[in-house]
């Protein structure tokens, strides 16, 4: 062998490595993933050529599947309704480890040091926490509210300080997990709520956490830079003596659509957006919309808010301009429009269209379809510039 | 007789026509709708595997525990102090019985 290609071989050897059988180098800022739920499959797509890259499969169950992202944004992990956890590599398309670490679940998120991801779970109920570079076990916080009695958690959230922030639906508490220690996370309990949290939320910043209650009117908000002064109710009066509609699909409240001091929540059980003061929680309007919302999400800017819609009319996306909070567009994307993610910067949306197998892409700035691409009934969109989000 | 006849006829007729529609059921086009209403729009709180969620699991071995009617009604009613709405405005009775007959185990999906 000649000097020159034993050379050559060398200097090619760190590179061959790095891009293993399959894998890209290349950074992961407009790459994402899509949920198919009813296949157990995750679709990779690439926004910057709106286009698909291949999918992976063999996740379970993954209705209401959410993802999060590890710090670096090269690793998705997955959280199944069946207890699964998968980390999914984007650069190799592949499952890097999965574990089944409960029987039913419901989200979770991931740690603002990046080591450790957490999982809420209805069955048994609690969170269980894991080392994010191995998914092995490192602590689990039962949700137990009374002796021998446990709750399912939801609203499950990563919080500054290294805490998890969670809430527990059969009885209406909030819990703070501090994760300085993992192996023993140190949690402070705060009860009576308000009747089932279903779901619920940080704000971008990291400072306030609500609950959304499906029991009872208002939310419950708590404010983690002064855990002392307990939780409050925020607007109390919303809803009192109204007649409310049947709830066919519970709205979601994650991530929490802000435009300047407003911030847009969907309404449970009217069709309207509520639209809140964050100067003090106070209810600054409402706006009617076509049906009860599911996602109520801003553009990165806060210029718009696009909203979507629970069964019957989950047909129907409208967009809301947070200028005069009218509704600029209303658009047909078709039966089952399940979820809407920005791009980082806003300039596109994409939308599932479960019924017709399709994802869209909108421009937001003509509100013109741009993109359809085939997908299995996609649910779940995201994108990895949440890796950098606090909440998500 | 002419008219006990009539109406026996017209009976028989109504029996006849009852037992049609209970043994067609949904159009087969309407059995998909609502299979996919069931693992969907059921699933979103009872799990799509209907093995529970938030609401709970909808499986053969809980559900045969409670009464027909019972099911029904809560089907179509909703049960108040849940989160559990009424679906009478899309249902209608046979699509409730294919939907039970699922639910039970009595056909298979």
């Amino acid at each position: 062998m000649s000097t020159k290609i034993l050379l050559s071989l060398i200097c090619l050897w760190p590179l061959a490595a790095l891009a293993e059988a399959g894998c890209e180098l290349r950074g992961t800022g407009d790459l994402g993933v899509v949920v198919e739920r009813a296949s157990g499959s995750l679709e990779f797509i690439e926004t910057t050529h709106d286009r698909l890259r291949g999918r992976v499969e063999g996740l379970g169950d993954l209705s209401h599947a959410s993802v999060v992202y590890s710090r670096d944004g090269r690793y998705a992990y997955v959280f199944g309704r069946d207890g699964g956890l998968t980390q999914v590599d984007l650069l190799c398309r592949r499952v890097v480890k999965r574990v089944m670490q409960a029987g039913n679940s419901i989200g979770g998120a991931i740690s603002q040091d990046g080591r450790l991801v957490a999982v809420s779970n209805y069955e048994p109920g609690g969170v269980r926490i894991f080392d994010a570079r191995t998914l092995d076990p490192v602590a689990e916080i039962p949700a137990e509210y009374a002796p021998g009695r446990r709750s399912k958690t939801v609203g499950l959230v990563d919080a500054p300080g290294n805490r998890f922030v969670f809430s527990l639906w059969d009885a209406g508490e909030i819990w703070v997990a501090d994760m300085g220690d993992p192996a023993h996370p140190r949690v402070r309990r705060f009860k009576g709520i308000g009747k089932q949290p279903y779901d619920g939320l940080i704000t971008p910043d990291g400072r306030y956490y609500i609950a959304g209650l499906f029991g009872e009117d208002g939310m419950a908000l708590l404010d983690l830079w002064n855990l002392d002064a307990g939780v409050r109710r925020i607007l109390p009066h919303y809803g009192r003596g109204e007649q409310r509609l049947p709830v066919y699909k519970m709205p979601h409240l994650e991530g929490w659509a802000v435009a300047g001091r407003r911030a847009f929540v969907p309404a449970v059980g009217h069709h309207e957006v509520l639209v809140v003061d964050t100067d003090d929680w106070s209810l600054a309007g409402r706006i009617p919309v076509y049906g009860q919302p599911v996602f109520v999400m801003a553009r990165p800017d806060g210029r718009q808010v696009w909203v979507n819609f629970a069964f019957p009319d989950n047909d129907t996306v409208q967009v809301i301009d947070t200028r005069d909070m009218r509704i600029v567009k209303t658009l047909k994307p078709g039966r089952a429009v399940l979820h809407m993610e920005f791009e980082p910067r806003g300039e596109a949306v994409w939308l599932s269209v479960r019924d017709r197998d399709l994802i869209q892409v909108y421009d937001t700035a003509t509100l013109g379809l741009v993109k359809e691409l085939p997908a299995r009934k996609p649910s779940g969109i995201f994108l990895t510039d949440r890796a950098a989000r606090t909440g998500l | 007789m002419r008219p006990c006849v009539r109406s026996g006829m017209a009976f028989a007729a109504i029996l006849g026509f009852t037992l049609t529609v209970q043994a067609a059921g949904p159009s087969p086009e309407r059995q998909r709708y609502l299979d996919d209403l069931l693992h969907e729009d059921c699933g979103a709180c009872h799990g799509m595997t209907l093995k529970g969620g938030l609401g709970p699991a909808l499986l053969p071995q809980r559900l045969r525990r409670y009464p027909r009617a019972f099911l029904r009604a809560t089907i179509l009613q909703g049960r108040p102090g849940t989160p559990m709405p009424p679906w009478r405005p899309f249902l209608s009775d046979a699509d409730v019985d294919w939907i039970l007959d699922r639910l039970l185990g009595v056909m298979k999906p």
